[in-house]
């Protein structure tokens, strides 16, 4: 039960762009090096430095779940994911047009929808992301490491304000 | 499956596109990438073919194992008869490029003839199309990307382009991908310049299948671990290459004002450190970014800082071979110089190594009176002159001027051009201007340099781990496997015994590491404990299937590397020839170190040594004395009946 709650957590900053966690993504699922069947796809500005690693959030009221006409979406409890039924899914991609995030892919190879099951608990993204650009963590350590970040900016300012009123 | 992937034979001036299977006879003898490169340049050029005409032949290739979990299997090669040198010419870059080439389903493009306009190549998923880049052509490195990705409307397209040096046929004009993934030196972007082909696009969402994948995601992550353990890679993650200017700057190892100093007097503005202060978005463990798939992620990343003309530019690097090109050689060792240069050659599409070299040149015969105002249309082209640096940077890459017309043309043609005797100064091997390192307290080095294939270079069989000074068990571990070897080794970098042998392994590693399209600091180059034979036999099977021993594949490099000694051997190579042959400039022989380490100090490379150890080094390769493979030689290694056209 110690899994209970965790979650993907995206710190952009430090992603190099490198889409290691793409290609480990689909050698995992599949066997086979194809971005196209990753479920984490880093999104990229590359002439500003920009990388963005991007996935499913699993949501607690996500729409995918909602959307779909055959109820072949559920939430997994114990692991914290949204799963696809495969038995039930018809192809129809309401999930895919209603995704927030992008994060519900068509892999038109295969011609089925595809998402993140956070690879059952040992997500190979995190496991090989040498930055922690993507990490994997219990959902209350995530707010409180978030507020310890802010917390240091605030702090850091309230100095740099002071100085400036010092040199004045 | 990776051996399922195709080569397209694509004739500019038709318009024809073939496809053919890559069949598992050649992929065993030659792999892929630089090897099979070098098989099929050597296969598909004339002799004596011009290398900015039509009947140069240009091959893009990925590793066999591009795109796959190998650790940094991001590697393209780029090859085709050099347009500097005459000789053979090569080029490797990182990025994005051609793993999205894989992706589409080619390993390998023979790139021949000329369009009648300027043309891209669109690559997509198995299928090829020649596309209009009238409107593309003129654009600078990054802008032709962008251009080429709204032209197709698919923000996911990867390209492969020649900037506006490669158009206006600067002769060391790079191929580029990404921000400043560069395939540097020997004037591959030239070629396509020639060929009026400004890009090769890419978009692929193919599948590559692993052949034993649960075994391959785990040992990648071993591999991966022993990669980033190294302390090399972990520095190089963090400040990037210019983590060794300092310490090769302050044993004397970094050439200055051209040939006359091995070293900077006062280097600190370039240090990876300074530039982290003064640039933002620089280097740092959260402004790095790396090529697909690569743990190591070496390239730093900033915006030019103060009010200049170029303020607020994004760029990525300046690697170590900016830091010696416009700083070390020019005697320019300033923040602002390094930051900007990097970023024209960037965008130009130029070897940064190249241009710098040649400027450094250019200044020690106007010091020396060999030029004068009237060559340099006023320019005062002395050394320490920044301003100098970036307006010719400008000026030959724009061929603008006597000047930068001349040395747009490459280092030997401008000595021809400007005459006198400015040849004697000039830096080179084969032609192609030395990397900003000073050879002469290190003889290993220096043979490395003047055998490389591709002209002078440190890419092709540098033993930089040499300067480290490992221990003789280590040593012995290293240079004994996959093929024994019990002759003499020393751990003294200064010495000449043995390091014939270390300059023969190490050519073999960096090939069969470029045949296979990983990185060079994924191997034995930087770090004694990094990836090497046994390693990539296993790699090699996990992914592909293919069953190779560590020495069967040392057998393929060594098989690759006589197959680029053919060309060169066919285009002209002789041994002796300052132009064309495996010497150093005399420099190294008759002015000895002026500054640096006490047992750098004074140090030359001795002729008579130094042929010594040429000699031997013919002897492993299975070379006669004249530096050409005996029949034997090539018996053994199957190239004996070249060209035999398998593909």
């Amino acid at each position: 039960m110690e899994q209970m709650g965790k979650v993907l957590v995206v710190n952009y900053e430090k992603c190099t762009g490198c889409r290691l966690c793409e290609l480990v993504c689909a050698v995992k699922h599949d066997g086979i090096s194809n971005p196209a069947r990753s479920r984490i796809k880093v999104m990229k500005w590359e002439q500003e430095g920009l990388y963005i690693p991007m996935s499913c959030q699993q949501c607690q009221d996500a729409p995918c779940m909602n959307v779909c006409p055959v109820k072949a979406i559920s939430r997994d409890e114990d692991l914290a994911r949204v799963m696809v039924d495969y038995d039930k899914c018809i192809g129809c991609r309401s999930c895919v047009a209603v995704c927030p995030f992008g994060a519900m892919n068509f892999n038109v190879i295969d011609r089925k929808v595809i998402k993140c099951d956070l690879c059952d608990g040992d997500p190979q993204c995190v496991r090989f992301c040498d930055m922690k650009a993507v990490d994997y963590q219990d959902a209350t350590d995530v707010s409180i490491l978030k507020k310890r970040e802010a917390a240091k900016k605030i702090s850091l300012a309230g100095k740099q304000a002071a100085a400036l009123v010092a040199q004045a | 499956m990776a051996l399922d992937s195709k080569i397209a034979y694509i004739d500019l001036t038709t318009g024809d596109i073939q496809i053919k299977p890559i069949p598992l006879e050649v992929r065993k003898k030659f792999l892929g990438g630089r090897g099979l490169d070098a098989y099929l340049l050597y296969n598909h050029t004339k002799k004596g073919c011009d290398p900015i005409g039509p009947d140069n032949t240009l091959m893009v290739s990925g590793g066999i194992l591009c795109a796959m979990a190998a650790s940094a299997t991001s590697r393209c090669h780029v090859m085709a008869k050099s347009p500097l040198t005459g000789l053979l010419g090569s080029c490797n870059m990182g990025g994005f490029f051609s793993p999205e080439m894989a992706w589409a389903g080619f390993n390998h493009l023979v790139i021949k003839g000329k369009a009648k306009h300027p043309v891209y190549i669109y690559i997509h998923n198995g299928e090829i199309e020649i596309r209009d880049a009238r409107d593309i052509w003129g654009r600078t490195v990054t802008d032709a990307q962008w251009a080429i990705r709204d032209d197709l409307g698919d923000q996911e397209v990867k390209s492969m382009v020649c900037g506006p040096a490669g158009e206006n046929l600067v002769t060391y004009a790079n191929v580029m991908t990404g921000i400043k993934n560069a395939g540097g030196r020997s004037g591959m972007g030239c070629v396509m310049g020639s060929k009026n082909l400004k890009a090769v696009a890419c978009r692929g969402t193919m599948d590559i299948k692993i052949a034993h994948p649960v075994e391959a995601l785990e040992f990648n992550k071993r591999f991966i671990e022993q990669i980033t353990s190294a302390k090399v890679n972990q520095t190089q993650g963090t400040i990037g290459t210019p983590f060794i200017w300092g310490a090769t700057n302050s044993w004397g190892g970094i050439r200055c004002r051209n040939f006359q100093y091995n070293q900077c007097e006062y280097a600190d503005d370039i240090e990876p450190e300074h530039l982290d202060e003064i640039a933002t978005e620089t280097i740092g463990p959260y402004h790095m970014t790396g090529c697909f798939g690569c743990q190591v992620h070496c390239r730093a990343q900033y915006k030019i800082p103060g009010n200049g003309p170029y303020a607020g530019k994004y760029d990525e690097g300046p690697e170590y071979t900016s830091q010696g090109a416009f700083c070390g050689e020019t005697d320019t060792p300033r923040a602002e110089t390094l930051l900007v240069s990097n970023h024209l050659v960037d965008q130009y599409g130029v070897d940064n190594l190249e241009i710098g070299s040649l400027i450094s040149w250019a200044m020690e015969l106007y010091e020396l009176g060999i030029i004068t105002n009237k060559e340099t249309d006023g320019l005062e082209l002395r050394f320490g002159n920044d301003e100098a640096v970036i307006e010719m940077i400008h000026r030959i890459c724009q061929r603008k001027g006597f000047l930068g017309d001349a040395l747009a043309d490459g280092g030997i043609p401008a000595s021809k051009k400007i005459g006198k005797n400015s040849f004697n100064y000039l830096i080179q091997v084969k032609g192609m201007s030395n990397l900003h390192s000073d050879e002469r307290g290190t003889p290993g080095l220096a043979l490395n340099i003047s055998l490389a294939s591709r002209g002078s270079d440190h890419l092709r069989s540098r033993p930089a781990i040499d300067l480290y000074h490992l221990p003789q068990e280590v040593m012995r571990r290293i240079y004994s496997n996959p093929v024994p070897y019990d002759g003499p080794l020393s751990s003294e970098h200064t010495e000449y015994i043995g390091k014939a042998w270390q300059v023969f392994w190490h050519e073999n590693c960096y090939m069969a590491v470029d045949c296979l399209g990983i990185c060079k600091y994924h191997t034995t180059f930087l770090g004694a404990t990094l990836p090497n034979f046994e390693d990539w036999s296993k790699v090699l099977f996990y992914n592909t299937g293919l069953q190779l021993t560590p020495k069967e594949i040392w057998e393929v490099a060594e098989r690759c590397n006589n197959m680029e000694r053919l060309f060169n051997l066919r285009e002209g190579l002789s041994k002796d020839d300052p132009e064309k042959g495996d010497v150093l400039n005399h420099r190294y022989h008759d002015e000895p170190a002026r500054r640096g380490a006490p047992e750098v100090v004074g140090r030359l490379i001795e002729k008579d040594k130094w042929l010594k150890m040429r000699a031997e080094c013919y002897e492993h390769k299975g070379w006669d004395e004249n530096g050409i493979p005996k029949p034997e030689s090539l018996k053994r290694l199957g190239i004996d009946n070249e060209p035999s056209h398998l593909v």
